[in-house]
């Protein structure tokens, strides 16, 4: 993989004050975290504590509603450096309509990179290699993602975020469905990032493999930052806190509202 | 007449021409419908187009025109109901499709024009394309194929992903529109040869029967394609020499024959998957293992030229047999 010098000059991200809301419900509030270059931080907390939602607001995905998010020294709005953020969604968009090699899907990594309308060039190609092998998918590398298995298929998503050489990684549950031997390649490629300097925020149900590399956890309850400091502090994250009653779309068409947003 | 004859006939030349454009242009949109899990939207674009068309009629413009204008803007109101709904904000898009098509006929009524002028654009009517028609399709079909394949990462990562698309700084939205108004080109690029109300079979079924056998994106784009110009050229050709017996409309004939491919290359999908899904290697789990009892094992050893099916585990090979999984240790078999 190409080695990039991280920048330490500017920090990865500072948010103030930061708050989101859904549907014009308050989700997260109050938030204000920095992140130094080459931290580890792990993001923990119950089902609905709005780890996903500070994730997705601090990649741009979710506008917030009140506070000031700086990455790497810009503010969000005119952030447009997005070579240097790598993102690993929850897996759920891996397999599509149509197949997908996993070389293609990988590939997608690079696209922050590439100018419209230009071929890969052999810098891409290395880098697709090499984040594939690093995952250790390359004897699957020509095989259809939606023939791979549940934990296969995270790596795969891993693995595109890495073939774009990013300073800033955001991973969210990496190592849900993927069993234990396979959580330990994951946490060997984390590692790997880490000495490259490069700075992750995790989203994590359980820390599993991944413990000893984590040197800060966040742990959030109900919208709220409930502890800030090294693992070892951390409170029992389980069991504490109110869960929030997830509305979650039904697919019965809505005929009374077929306009209606609700996101 | 023989078949020289035949293809020396203008008519018959601008209906090959138009007929090759729109086979591959149609695929090729089709293929990033199909990606978004959005096969029918072709079919709902098609039923707004109708409104358009019989703008044209009415007004005396030409209703290509009225009908891409017509196109585009519905294309654009469903993907916009598609981003904001629910699911697929399908009850919308339904709304929108029988307006569209009542309006169509509603205002071809008022116009005083006949049904059979409709018909025309509903199922097509390739031989009767004019000499300009003929360049107005091979343009937008042009542009239509150059846009899929020259940006296909771009519109391939953002069907696959579109949040993963949009940190890598895609503007997934501008994307989205930009397949919304490629397909309506194109579904007014085919109305002249497949009709209106045909028009998705020829954006969809190609893909279909290309993802059969494929296993990357690129493949089943490009096979898209090429079975699209095979089926529509094909199917021409077939509706010109059938027509000697019976009335026989290339329109329809181009359909069922794609559909054709598809019925053909169905169980041959079905086959690779059932192979694939048999040789999927075995997960390595830790949980010990019996030694084989060793039943049937007089006749032959398991090896490659067994027949039993080999699926690798781990560092090994374990060869299924009824319902067992047999691996070779030493003297005898173990069960894994």
């Amino acid at each position: 993989m190409p080695l990039t010098t991280p920048d330490t000059s500017v920090t990865p991200i500072v948010l103030r004050d930061g708050a989101v809301a859904i549907g014009g419900r308050p989700v997260l509030r109050g938030i204000d975290l920095t992140v130094a270059t080459g931290e580890f931080v792990a993001l923990l907390g119950a089902n609905g504590s709005g780890k996903s939602t500070l994730v997705r607001a601090l990649t741009g995905l979710r506008p917030l509603t009140r506070g000031d998010l700086r990455l790497f020294g810009v503010p969000s709005g005119d952030f447009d450096q997005w070579q240097r953020i790598g993102f690993v969604p929850q897996r759920s968009g891996a397999a599509s309509g149509v197949p997908a090699s996993v070389r293609e899907v990988v590939s997608s990594g690079r696209l922050a990179r590439r100018r419209l309308l230009r071929p890969l060039g052999a810098v891409d190609r290395r880098a697709i290699d090499d984040a594939i092998a690093l995952v250790g998918l390359t004897e699957r590398t020509g095989d259809g993602v939606g023939t791979l298995s549940g934990g296969q298929q995270q790596r795969v998503l891993i693995a595109r975020a890495l073939a774009g050489d990013p300073e800033l990684f955001f991973l969210d549950e990496p190592t849900a469905g993927v069993d234990l031997h396979h959580q330990q390649v994951l946490a060997d490629a984390l590692g790997a990032l880490k000495d490259r300097g490069s700075t992750v925020v995790q989203v994590a149900h359980e820390l599993g493999p991944l413990a000893p590399l984590v040197e800060r956890v966040v742990v959030m309850s109900d919208g709220r930052i409930a502890h800030d400091g090294a693992p070892a502090d951390a409170p029992g994250h389980h069991d504490h806190g109110h869960h929030h009653d997830v509305r979650r779309h039904d697919h019965v068409p809505h005929v009374s509202s077929p306009l209606e947003r609700d996101r | 007449m023989s078949p020289a004859e035949l293809f020396s006939l203008p008519f018959m030349q601008r209906a090959l021409l138009a007929a090759l454009f729109t086979g591959v242009a149609a695929p090729a949109v089709g293929t990033y419908l199909v990606q978004r899990r959005l096969a029918l939207m072709g079919d709902g674009i098609g039923h707004v187009a109708v409104t358009g068309v019989a703008i044209g009629l009415l007004t005396g413009w030409s209703p290509t025109w009225t009908a891409v204008v017509v196109a585009v803007l519905g294309a654009i109101a469903i993907e916009l109901i598609r981003e904001r709904g629910h699911t697929n904000g399908d009850v919308a898009l339904a709304l929108l499709f029988y307006g569209g098509l009542a309006g169509g006929v509603l205002i071809t009524g008022l116009g005083n024009q006949s049904a059979a002028r409709l018909q025309q654009y509903l199922f097509g009517s390739i031989t009767t394309i004019s000499a300009g028609d003929v360049v107005v399709t091979m343009v937008l079909a042009a542009i239509v194929i150059g846009v899929c394949v020259g940006l296909a990462a771009q519109l391939f990562a953002v069907a696959q992903d579109p949040e993963f698309a949009r940190v890598a700084g895609l503007r997934v939205r501008f994307y989205n529109l930009l397949v919304a108004v490629l397909a309506a080109v194109s579904v007014t690029v085919a109305m002249r040869t497949v009709g209106l109300l045909l028009v998705s079979a020829l954006m969809v079924v190609p893909v279909a029967t290309s993802q059969q056998l494929s296993r990357s994106f690129r493949t089943t784009l490009g096979a898209a394609m090429l079975l699209g110009a095979l089926a529509s050229v094909g199917g021409l050709v077939v509706a010109a020499f059938a027509s000697y017996q019976a009335q026989v409309a290339p329109g329809p004939t181009i359909v069922l024959l794609s559909l054709l491919g598809f019925v053909v290359t169905w169980p041959v999908g079905v086959w690779l998957r059932h192979r694939a899904r048999l040789r999927t290697p075995f997960a390595d789990e830790p949980l010990g293992h019996d030694v084989s009892d060793d039943h049937g094992h007089e006749t032959h050893d398991h090896g490659p030229e067994c027949g039993h099916v080999a699926v690798p585990h781990d560092d090994h090979v374990d060869y299924v047999h009824d319902g067992h999984r047999h691996a070779v240790h030493g003297e005898h078999y173990d069960e894994h």
